[in-house]
């Protein structure tokens, strides 16, 4: 097993699987979020008292919720890239630091253009809202400093522990609803019991976030295989797959 | 120790001791941070006149008086209290009887809230018009369960 994990930790092999898998995950992701949200836009009930407002819902939670999964991954293999010094922990914590920061700028612009006609402001203070932001400052910090080292493995070790300390965010935006009086509403997806969604509205929501996720499962393996490129050039992996990429250039050309 | 081994110990470590710092600092400011109090709040203790402060609760049915200009007067109630709140402005779309609501303002010498801002708070339950009766409680009330107390919380005094 452990021969297994090493061989997939090795760059070419992780660069041949994550090609082989890539284009499945993509497809897979447009499909789920085309039709998650042609029938959460269209198709799905309004609601009995937010009406269509709360149609926005099957963006805003999907990518809030991709948020702070993400930030957990990323956490994860910066404790990886910091005990065993594997090189594709590192990539991984580089590659999923803008995508996470991405999906939690649109949670929060969505959850603004939501706050305003139904709540009555744009933004406030509760604990929700200000640990999303913090959230985003957190991704924001890890791309920064990232960029602030010269040797990428040096800059990779440093954001890896700031990823750790900052991963005691995640859990305070999860919970942040329960343990504080806030302006935000509690979780739909997770609250056990009485159903609090109707299954017309549920569907769609669970297909987007699905898409959501397979969505940044793609452009993670998209990022990490750039990433891998150019921290290996020069290696004779890179140098083979560059000629393989010549003669299919050639043959196309012809 | 290898290495690596003292590193896992360094990484748990410096885990645990993030976890332990941040239960402490939140049970703390635990009061701190509640973004609004509640009808309990104001009538356990006694709020200062000039003190801003947020309470959120519930509408009750059958309280909102409205004025011929933007003068509105309703009761907001949590689990166990009312409070009487005077209000003059425009409202938000969601509220209404029964509707969650947060209200940003003073109290007044005698004893009601005067809210300079009102903001709705809705629930996390989306249904269609036809099924919102399953929403509701017996007594066709939202949950007051979103409405908690700092009082319960910890027994220090307010404002």
């Amino acid at each position: 097993m452990w021969t297994w994990f090493h061989r997939l930790a090795s760059p070419p092999s992780f660069y041949r699987l994550a090609e082989r898998l890539a284009p499945w995950l993509g497809a897979a992701s447009l499909l789920l979020l085309l039709g998650g949200w042609i029938d959460g836009l269209m198709f799905a009930p309004a609601d009995y008292q937010q009406k269509d407002a709360f149609r926005i819902i099957y963006v805003h939670v999907p990518t809030a919720a991709v948020s702070l999964s993400l930030y957990s991954a990323m956490a994860v293999a910066g404790v990886v890239a910091v005990i065993w010094r594997i090189k594709l922990a590192e990539c991984a914590m580089m590659a999923i630091a803008p995508v996470g920061a991405s999906m939690t700028a649109v949670a929060l612009i969505t959850g603004m253009l939501w706050g305003k006609p139904m709540w009555g402001a744009y933004w406030v203070w509760d604990a929700r809202l200000t640990s999303e932001l913090v959230l985003l400052f957190l991704y924001l910090g890890v791309i920064g400093l990232y960029q602030a080292f010269d040797d990428p493995r040096a800059g990779a070790r440093a954001c890896a522990l700031l990823a750790i300390v900052g991963a005691v965010n995640v859990p305070i935006v999860k919970f942040s609803v329960e343990w504080w009086n806030s302006l935000h509403q509690g979780s739909t997806l997770l609250k056990m019991g009485k159903p609090t969604m109707s299954a017309a509205m549920a569907g769609p929501l669970y297909a987007a976030l699905a898409g959501t996720m397979l969505f940044c499962a793609y452009a993670v393996l998209r990022r990490m295989q750039n990433e891998l490129l150019v921290r290996e050039r020069g290696t004779r992996w890179v140098g083979e797959l560059q000629r393989a990429q010549a003669v299919d250039d050639r043959s196309a050309s012809v | 120790m290898t290495k690596r081994q003292t590193r896992m110990v360094a990484v748990a470590g410096l885990i645990f001791g993030l976890g332990v710092a941040a239960a402490l600092a939140f049970t703390a400011f635990r009061k701190n941070m509640m973004y609004f109090y509640t009808p309990s709040d104001l009538v356990a203790h006694t709020v200062p006149e000039d003190a801003k402060i947020r309470v959120g609760g519930l509408v009750v049915a059958g309280t909102v008086l409205r004025a011929d200009d933007l003068d509105v007067r309703f009761t907001l109630a949590d689990c166990e209290q009312t409070v009487p709140v005077r209000y003059r402005g425009i409202l938000p779309d969601l509220f209404r009887e029964g509707q969650g609501i947060v209200a940003t303002g003073r109290m007044a010498s005698d004893g009601a809230f005067v809210a300079d801002e009102v903001l709705a708070k809705h629930d996390e339950n989306y249904m269609p018009p036809d099924l919102k009766e399953a929403l509701t409680t017996a007594d066709g009330r939202h949950s007051c369960a979103p409405f908690k107390s700092v009082t319960g919380a910890s027994p220090a005094v307010a404002g």
